[in-house]
């Protein structure tokens, strides 16, 4: 203990470590969630190569390339706000956690417009459209609408969290010396993050 | 001190996030720009591994796996692992069907 800063801190029980290392075994169990549907999803692609390749045709590579840098850039975001707690600046980590909000929702309103024109074109599970199609490709769909899906939801509850973690910002509970709470939901929205990583170029990228 | 030190070491500064995010998007861009040429049967291995890159990338950098004590790597290792183990037994159990 060399500074009196740190002499203060020793009063407080708090492991930032262990608190992190929980975090991460989270992490692992959400790994074996996603890595399930991977599995799933590498066996129908392997056994209908062909139709999940017309299938994949209808999906906008452009938008979902878009999203894609719109998740990544929250994620610098996110990773940004915690720099700017550490250096006691905490209006921008505010700042840069708003962000991170505003691009999460952006992310989903174009989830949104994805998700609408496919229903729109009668393609959705059980429609009558996709159903007389070739199984492969209601698989595609189906793996498709379940896996974003589930992937929208990590992506409404981080928008939460991080929204809980701005307003502890603001009244002063997370501060540069006392911010692993911050640390842990980054460290979950890197992980939706890496997860769009996956799902990206095997859903949009099949040519 | 161990605080001290752990404080030290996670205060990257701004610019390592903004350069790895700039990888990120450039390494999304040639996913892209690959898929949409045609290499047959390379184009799904070629996807999968620059996502391992950027998956990478966010790991280390952005989940401070780099500057975090070597117990969070091992962890992060043996869940990878077992996770490619399925997939390698899946595999291997749905070539003898």
């Amino acid at each position: 203990m060399s500074s009196t800063d740190q002499v203060a801190e020793s009063h407080v029980h708090r492991d930032d470590v262990a608190s992190r290392m929980g975090m991460w075994l989270f992490l692992f169990t959400e790994l074996l969630l996603f890595g399930g549907m991977f599995l799933l999803y590498s066996v129908y692609r392997f056994e209908y190569a062909d139709q999940f390749h017309i299938a994949a045709k209808e999906l906008n590579i452009i938008l979902g390339a878009f999203n894609t840098a719109v998740l990544l850039t929250s994620s610098m975001t996110m990773a940004l706000s915690i720099v700017a707690i550490q250096r006691n600046q905490k209006t921008l980590s505010l700042v840069l956690q708003i962000i991170t909000i505003v691009l999460a929702l952006f992310f989903l309103i174009n989830k949104y417009f994805e998700w609408t024109a496919k229903i729109h074109h009668g393609i959705y599970p059980g429609s009558e459209e996709l159903l007389s199609r070739s199984s492969g490709e209601i698989l595609f769909f189906g793996l498709y609408y379940v896996m974003t899906g589930l992937h929208g939801v990590h992506v409404i509850v981080g928008m939460f969290l991080i929204a809980i973690m701005a307003r502890m910002t603001r009244k002063g509970i997370i501060t540069h010396n006392n911010y692993v709470r911050l640390e842990n939901i980054g460290l979950y929205w890197h992980l939706v993050d890496i997860i769009w990583i996956f799902l990206f170029p095997l859903f949009y990228l099949i040519t | 001190m161990e605080k001290h030190d752990y404080y030290h070491e996670h205060s990257h500064g701004y610019g390592i996030y903004i350069l790895v995010w700039l990888a990120l998007l450039a390494l999304t861009a040639i996913t892209v720009t690959i898929a949409g040429m045609n290499i047959g049967r390379f184009t799904v291995a070629t996807a999968l591994i620059i996502a391992s890159v950027k998956a990478y990338l966010v790991l280390t950098i952005f989940m401070h796996l780099r500057s975090e004590s070597k117990a969070f790597r091992v962890f992060v290792f043996v869940a990878l692992l077992f996770l490619i183990i399925s997939f390698i037994l899946l595999f291997t159990d749905y070539s003898f069907h």
